[in-house]
């Protein structure tokens, strides 16, 4: 039996409280056949680090899957992996990267399960060139709300494949699946980091400089004012080989594909220490530190998970939590985005270090957020007055210009701009009653969303 | 759903026609509201049309609700829910000042039954749907005549200081299962209910009790003084001593 627990999203808003049941992966289609749906369904959850309530479903089931004992298979011929849903990116890469393979995306925090990153079809900084998660997916075993385990790839299923690639977690549970991995020489990249004084020159060298590396993302300062907004700092980088290290860090040759990350540093509960002052502060502390131009080889965990040292770090949001919003407007489209710099900016809520990339191609999910344009992500603190007509102003702005907003980070918006950014919702939710047309999956996300 | 900044989708109000209520619907009013219920003795004279004009595209229905069918005041709640979903705010507005009570037994204790009683049985329904639903919240309207009660008012005082206990003890009851009340405590406050009587001292408009009701709910506040001054003023006047009580009361 389930404990009744109260849950939020990693921005700790919108609690409810569900039944929380831990399951083994073996145990799930037998338990999910043998229980009637219940009046509130249930949602898969794994670590929690979806921003709103896409993992959590009040009055509800809300199901945690236990790895089974071998979690991670891995094919070094053929550099696949075969993973539980349950499994942690921190777990897998400290399992990987001895053997000389990274995974082919990695989101900005390595505690997300592999099961959390197929239901967001998560991105990284690499998506111009290796799109989302779920492009690299060969195969995904999944419990379907009748209790029948089912293997299902892209040329076999595509309509249900493609349904749960980004379908965050509605189409049923995902308990395994197959992915084809990266190969890597060593546990560091090649860095190029540049400061950019404003936000025209950073869209100039960001549009040009993209295609020569693996890795592109921009810190945006959001919260300074006057002649400088939208400075930044750039990183673009690629793995490093080998010969890179010798030329550029000859130390870290004497153990290359050591990857061993240290436990982060909690933060108490505290309250909300994001005011404007310590926000621009930071900014202007973290612009002046980085180089005008410099290239550097810093770790894997440093370079794609640099805020994975704080644990806990939403909590200095404090009691009210935060949002994070994040959109993508089409290329065509950079007005609408210099235009909501402009909003953010001017309205001053926006809190330190936001983050602009460049999209690559969709990758088929039906709801998968990624598709060609700049996306944009900003924090904001969730207990400041008046920010309701604000983000709907710009909601009204992104999907006006063709772009869209993450699921995986939402928890404010409504059905209607979630339907105009996702022209393929209807066909999405016809596959998903079709194999689930008694209601087993919700969360509140979805009931919020009108997505059923 | 309520989303992350307290926007709901879905407000009910028991007792729809109550000034307070629909200001408060009105303060709530964002691009994510879709549907409002009012409760109303007489749907009638609910003036849906009145308030839908005042919203930016929420649809408004009027339901008959009477305060005192203590029996059917779950069915009522269920009925709501299955045709509109989850209730994500339920106001608790209605009442009655009930100017003859304290000459009149029965018409004091029919006072009692519509302000105090059925508070509670629609109260505990109420908590009984948004803890099944595991979130939402009940605000629900009080008085700071409950709080110290005086001669010019004390039965209905009395019926409010009631109702405070109640919500008061049903939000500590509520604790950890996702739903929560939020009590209001307005002082005098220009409504239809209050028409042709004097200003108080603190006296507010319902849009001013609508404007601390959202601000309470952003700062999941358990009990919100309307206005907020008047927290400290009760905080001294509870110990006033009784004969500068009724030198108050005039």
């Amino acid at each position: 039996m389930g404990v009744r627990q109260i849950l939020t999203g990693w921005g700790r808003t919108s609690a409810t409280s569900g039944t929380v049941e831990l399951l083994r992966s073996e145990e799930l289609a037998e338990v999910i056949a043998g229980t009637p749906c219940g009046p509130r369904g249930a949602i898969a959850r794994g670590l929690g680090r979806a921003y709103g309530d896409s993992a959590q479903n009040g009055g509800g089931t809300v199901i945690r899957l236990q790895p089974s004992v071998n979690p991670v298979w891995i094919d070094t011929d053929a550099g696949t992996a075969t993973v539980d849903a349950g499994v942690s990116f921190d777990e897998l890469l400290r399992r990987i990267v001895p053997h000389g393979f990274f995974v082919p995306v990695t989101p900005g925090t390595r505690f997300v399960t592999v099961g959390g990153a197929i239901a967001s079809d998560v991105h990284g900084k690499g998506h111009h060139t290796d799109l989302t998660f779920g492009h690299h997916v060969a195969a995904l075993d999944i419990v379907l709300a009748d209790g029948s385990e089912r293997t299902i790839r892209p040329s076999t299923d595509p309509e249900l494949f493609w349904a749960t690639i980004g379908g965050m977690g509605l189409t049923g549970v995902v308990t395994r699946a197959t992915f084809s991995l990266l190969r890597i020489e060593t546990n560091r990249c090649l860095v190029k980091t540049q400061r950019l004084p404003d936000l025209d020159r950073l869209i100039d060298v960001m549009s040009d400089g993209d295609a020569d590396h693996r890795y592109s993302v921009a810190w945006v300062d959001l919260a300074t004012k006057g002649p400088r907004v939208g400075r930044a700092i750039l990183e673009q980088g690629d793995h490093a080989t080998l010969d890179d290290l010798a030329e550029h860090a000859p130390k870290a040759l004497r153990d290359p594909l050591r990857f061993a990350p240290g436990s982060p540093m909690p933060v108490p509960p505290v309250p909300n220490v994001m005011n404007r002052l310590a926000v621009r502060s930071f900014n202007e502390l973290w612009f002046r530190k980085a180089p005008t131009h410099h290239v550097g080889t810093p770790t894997l965990t440093s370079f794609f998970h640099p805020l994975d040292g704080v644990g806990g770090w939403n909590r200095l949001y404090g009691a009210h939590g935060f949002l994070q919003y994040q959109f993508v407007v089409p290329f065509e489209a950079v007005d609408t985005l210099r235009e909501i710099v402009d909003r953010v900016v001017a309205n001053g809520n926006a809190s330190v270090i936001s983050v602009l990339k460049r999209f690559g191609a969709e990758s088929g999910g039906f709801l998968s957020f990624p598709k060609p344009g700049w996306t944009l992500t900003f924090d904001l603190a969730a207990g400041v007055p008046g920010l309701g007509p604000f983000l709907a102003e710009l909601d009204r702005l992104v999907v006006d210009a063709g772009g869209r907003h993450y699921l995986a980070k939402d928890a404010h918006t409504t059905p209607e701009i979630i339907r105009a950014g996702y022209p393929r919702l209807d066909v999405w939710k016809a596959i998903r009653r079709n194999v689930d047309p008694d209601g087993r999956w919700a969360s509140d996300q979805a009931r919020r969303l009108d997505l059923l | 759903m309520n989303n992350a900044i307290h926007q709901p989708q879905t407000i009910v109000a028991l007792g729809g026609s109550s000034d307070i209520a629909r200001a408060i619907i009105v303060a709530l009013d964002s691009a994510s509201l879709r549907t409002v219920v009012l409760g109303c003795r007489n749907v009638d004279t609910a003036d849906v049309a009145g308030l839908q004009a005042q919203l930016s595209g929420a649809s408004v229905t009027a339901r008959h609700f009477d305060a005192t069918d203590h029996a059917g005041h779950a069915d009522w709640i269920a009925g709501v829910a299955s045709d509109h979903g989850d209730l994500d705010i339920v106001v608790q507005a209605f009442g009655q000042l009930g100017v003859d009570a304290a000459d009149d037994p029965v018409a004091a204790a029919k006072l009692v039954d519509v302000n105090y009683a059925g508070a509670v049985s629609s109260g505990l329904a109420v908590a009984d749907h948004l803890r099944t639903q595991g979130h939402g919240v009940l605000v629900s309207l009080s008085s700071v005549a409950g709080v110290r009660t005086r001669a010019s008012n004390f039965v209905y005082g009395s019926t409010k200081a009631g109702l405070d206990a109640f919500t008061t003890g049903l939000g500590h009851a509520l604790h950890g299962s996702g739903a929560r009340v939020m009590t209001v405590r307005p002082g005098m406050v220009r409504t239809s209910m209050t028409e042709g009587m004097d200003d108080a001292p603190f006296t507010v408009d319902a849009a001013d009790v609508a404007a601390a009701t959202v601000s309470g709910l952003r700062k999941k506040k358990a009990i919100v003084w309307a206005p907020a001054k008047l927290r400290g003023v009760f905080g001294l006047l509870r110990f006033a001593p009784d004969f500068v009580w009724r030198k108050l009361d005039t």
